[in-house]
């Protein structure tokens, strides 16, 4: 089997014309972790038990030809989304041996489709950093050159899609993690609209801009896993009551007539010029298929970052202070609690964590309020407004997903604000609360993808998929070559 | 010096008595096995999210109705950070800038007169865990059955100035809070909790003295105690030329005193933002409308009620109404038996003794409304002695048995049999030749003896009037 070319229409096919049992296949893709995850290290916790398991009851299902979307279907998903049963990390030292009693509910509901678990992905500490080499148990490498970093939070997902190692993943994106690794591992991932996915089981880092969505080998397979995991849940006030039957129903419907907005704002000094170069090409590419291209400004951006790191650090430093060793995880010494709560912290979180949490605090505490934490809460309104202005002429907005492709490792280690400046192009779609979609539009001369992505209006995923799919139609995509 | 004036406000904390705790589905019910009605929600569990119960939200709107408040169109949660083993999430789910409740005001009477209290404002947050210390096993164990379960915050204005007003207020809040079916009010159970500030300055003095906050305080007899205490505390340090420390102070039972928990300095700094977690809520005029009308009759308008329809003395509404339960009990027996001055009476008498004697409580009570009144009516209809009102009452409480019961066994009711009578009131006047012939001579007052005698004898089961009748008949002879 081509594993990291096979997509998940190419699968249901497969098991539901019987041509290899679910158990196979799930047995198939174990022996690929086997042979390549020692070099990829994407997997945290590998569930082959549990997998096989749940490939048995889906052949049940898939012979009493019931099959649904993701029955059967081998899929990995990131370790900060708890799962009954097996242990739920979130790549901390923190987390290490924490096993949720609960599923979240996008679990609970791909195991109403009877999907298959290969296992938990690493990603960066408590989804904090754009690189995975935060995790505190698998650093995981880039399949396309593995000197290089996978990207990150979601880099064990994306990497794992990308070297074949599982036919999609769930990743989390709170300012770039689902699109950013998706760029750097070369396959697609979806940030759906804030609301569209429910946060419940999702371990918060900035509640008030995570979201859960796919990492697969092209948009429509996108498509089919939020089909599956979108929708209102009563466990979330935060989730949205938005009907959407197929979220690829508008593929093959081309971009002829489509309003492409490109910022100019996206494509400055601060993104490599292949990038640049790659990413408009693209954009000539969706004119000649009858796509129609606008300038557009979002002036705000040079803003961004400070914000969305003000917004999402005080968010986790709130979110993170129940990490204090007394219900579970980590428990560190002491001979008060205070001191035994500060002793499990300390060992507990990595600096990366760390530096956020102090970021935070200092952003919330009072004197300080006013001058960051709701100056940045008075930016969201202003992103918002100017996207929606935006939206008024233009049906998706291009830009680039990174300002770079995948670099070494180690190469941002000691400049955190630089690592937090690469953000640039990912942030807004998070502090706006809207879609984005990250596909490959091209290669840099040693081989490295190039990832674009499409920014939506709100709840239009099913446009995003449409445009993305337009382009993978044509583009021919060079798999690693792990 | 100057007369030192203290001046107090008060924060009070409520449970609300909905089924289900604030923001997850477990039971907010008092007590329970340690951790018995916790969840992953409740129990702060990674990529948990608390979801809003809006019975909660309706119960502090009918809260702030009765305390004449305006209610916020546009109400939101904040998260309140701090670290403490109780606090599952380490922070406290609460309301900042804007509380569901704002400028509300309750009328209290002292000694003094009337006096119109000031609230500052309501607003909804979630309660703490509960910390249980074995000193034997030298540990700290966290019983998180509490977490979540819906709290009230009302604060007052600084508008108190003696413990006499603080307790009419609270004893005001309890019977508001109780009428309008949201909280219990059990200041035992930590179901109503108070804590006072304090502070003393020279009478008319521009400036407020520096404030001690008064904690730990579970009773409104603790709270007066309490308050009693720290202004004799202030004025002493005051009037030595000590100067009063900003700090929080627990009240101790045993020993009547006040002592330091914490200064100022070590106060936190409780990073309050908005809860990202928790859509704020708009309300409509609708929503506001319906849960106005929802509110059941509050006890200002059932005195006015008693008062008009029933013709009672203030006095007696006030006694009736002053305890829910009791009124309740008495709302029901009259809507069992049309007559509220019969069953007034006798819960003001009979019944309310028996409570002020501790021989029995409203919360453990089994006699039901209906009995009491099927009882009254008995009396009123001379179907039993109203003089068996005691007895009977006494044999419903200890037995749990129906009047009727107790009737038919003890033979408490009245005989039509006027042989019965006769035969009685005959064997009287013979055993009785000296008083009998007094009373034909013309002494009145031997009338009262053979009366009380009768009635003795027939153990009720014949009238007074019955009685007198056949009494004049016989001695007259």
């Amino acid at each position: 089997m081509d594993f990291k070319n096979v997509t998940l229409s190419e699968l249901r096919s497969l098991l539901d014309e019987k041509k290899i049992g679910a158990e196979e296949l799930a047995k198939e893709f174990f022996g690929e972790i086997e042979a390549k995850d020692d070099k990829v290290l994407s997997y945290i916790t590998v569930t082959e038990e549990e997998a096989l398991a749940a490939a048995k009851t889906a052949q049940v299902r898939i012979d009493a030809g019931e099959a649904a979307a993701l029955t059967g279907i081998p899929l990995a998903v990131k370790d900060n989304i708890c799962t009954d049963g097996v242990r739920t990390t979130c790549a901390s030292r923190m987390l290490e041996d924490f096993v949720p009693p609960y599923d979240a509910t996008v679990i609970e509901k791909l195991k109403r489709d009877n999907f298959v678990m290969l296992g938990k992905t690493s990603m960066d500490e408590f989804a904090m950093g754009g690189s995975t080499q935060t995790s505190a148990f698998k650093k995981t490498k880039n399949p396309y050159n593995t000197d290089c970093v996978p990207g990150g939070s979601s880099g064990g997902s994306a990497a794992a899609v990308s070297a074949g190692l599982c036919a999609a993943a769930l990743g989390s994106d709170t300012g770039g993690s689902i699109r950013q690794p998706s760029s750097f591992c070369g396959v697609t991932g979806l940030k759906p609209t804030y609301g569209r996915v429910s946060r419940y089981g999702l371990v918060a880092f900035g509640s008030s801009l995570d979201q859960i969505g796919p990492i697969a080998r092209n948009a429509r397979d996108c498509g089919t896993i939020l089909n599956t995991i979108c929708g209102v849940d009563p466990h979330d006030a935060t989730s949205r009551n938005v009907p959407a039957d197929d979220f690829n129903a508008k593929i093959g419907a081309g971009v002829k007539g489509m309003k492409i907005a490109i910022p100019k704002e996206f494509f400055g000094d601060a993104v490599d010029e292949e990038v640049r170069n790659a990413v408009m090409n693209a954009a000539k590419e969706y004119e000649k298929m009858g796509a129609q291209l606008i300038d557009c400004s979002i002036s705000t951006l040079k803003y961004a970052v400070p914000a969305y790191y003000l917004i999402s650090s005080a968010e986790a430093a709130s979110n993170l202070s129940r990490y204090d060793g007394i219900k579970y995880g980590l428990r560190g010494e002491g001979r008060t609690f205070d001191e035994m709560i500060r002793d499990s912290r300390n060992r507990g979180f990595g600096d990366e964590v760390k530096r956020r949490i102090l970021l935070g605090n200092y952003a919330l505490s009072s004197g300080y309020y006013d001058a960051y934490y709701r100056k940045a809460l008075a930016l969201k309104q202003e992103v918002i407004k100017e996207y929606n202005e935006v939206f008024e002429k233009a049906d998706v907005i291009l830009t680039p997903t990174a300002p770079s492709v995948a670099y070494k490792i180690g190469a941002q280690d000691n400049d955190p604000v630089k690592m937090y400046t690469a953000d640039i192009c990912t942030v807004t779609v998070n502090i706006a609360g809207l879609p984005g979609i990250n596909t490959t539009c091209g290669y840099n001369a040693d081989g490295m993808p190039i990832g674009m992505s499409m920014i939506g209006k709100r709840f239009d995923e099913a446009t995003l998929i449409q445009a993305a799919d337009a382009f993978e139609q044509q583009f021919s995509p060079v798999r690693c070559t792990l | 010096m100057a007369r030192l004036y203290p001046t107090i406000g008060l924060e009070i904390h409520a449970e609300l008595l909905t089924k289900s705790k604030v923001f997850c589905t477990c039971s907010a019910e008092f007590g329970g096995e340690p951790n018995s009605r916790c969840c992953p929600v409740c129990s702060g569990f990674p990529g948990t999210l608390p979801v809003l119960n809006h019975t909660a939200v309706e119960y502090i709107v009918k809260a702030g109705y009765t305390m004449n408040c305006e209610i916020s169109r546009f109400t939101k949660w904040d998260r309140k950070n701090y670290f403490y083993p109780d606090l599952p999430k380490a922070y406290q789910i609460s309301q900042m800038p804007r509380p569901v409740c704002l400028n509300g005001h309750v009328d209290i009477k002292t000694s003094a007169g009337d006096k119109r209290i000031r609230i500052n404002r309501i607003h909804l947050e979630e309660d703490a865990g509960k910390l249980v210390h074995d000193d034997y096993a030298k540990a700290s164990l966290a019983d998180y059955n509490r977490c979540g379960i819906p709290l009230i915050e009302i604060v007052t204005e600084p508008d108190f100035h003696s413990a006499e007003e603080v307790c009419a207020f609270i004893e005001k809040i309890r019977l508001l809070l109780k009428y309008a079916g949201v909280c219990d009010c059990k200041m035992e159970q930590g179901s109503l909790r108070c804590d006072v500030n304090i502070s003393l300055a020279e009478k008319d003095s521009a400036e407020l003295g520096t404030r001690a906050e008064i904690k730990n305080l579970n009773s409104v007899k603790a709270i007066g105690r309490a308050i009693e205490y720290e202004i004799y505390r202030q004025s002493e340090i005051i009037e030595s030329g000590g100067r009063v420390i900003q700090e929080t102070r627990r009240f101790s039972d045993t020993t009547g005193e006040t002592t330091a928990m914490r200064s100022k300095e070590d106060a936190h700094d409780y990073r309050y933002f908005p809860d990202p977690d928790i859509p704020p809520i708009i309300f409509t005029e609708e929503e506001l409308d319906a849960i106005k009308a929802s509110l059941p009759e509050m006890p200002e308008a059932r005195k006015e009620r008693y008062m008009s329809e029933y013709g009672m003395k203030e006095a007696d509404a006030d006694t009736i109404i002053n305890d829910k339960e009791i009124c309740d009990f008495f709302e029901s027996a009259v809507s069992a038996y049309n007559n509220p001055k019969s069953i007034l009476s006798f819960m003001l008498g009979e019944f309310m003794r028996r409570i002020n004697l501790g021989e029995m409580s409203m919360e453990t009570l089994k006699v039901k409304p209906e009995e009491v009144a099927r009882l009254i009516e008995y009396g009123d209809t001379d179907k039993i002695n109203k003089n068996n009102y005691k007895n009977i009452f006494k044999a419903m409480l200890e037995t749990g048995k129906t009047p009727e019961e107790i009737c038919d066994a003890e033979n408490y009711w009245v005989k039509e049999d006027s042989a019965l009578l006769e035969s009685v009131i005959d064997k009287l006047i013979a055993d009785n030749p000296k008083p009998a012939e007094q009373y034909r001579s013309g002494e009145q007052k031997v009338f009262g003896f053979f009366m009380g005698q009768a009635n003795k004898a027939l153990k009720g089961q014949a009238t007074p009037n019955a009685i007198r009748e056949m009494l004049e008949k016989k001695l007259k002879g």
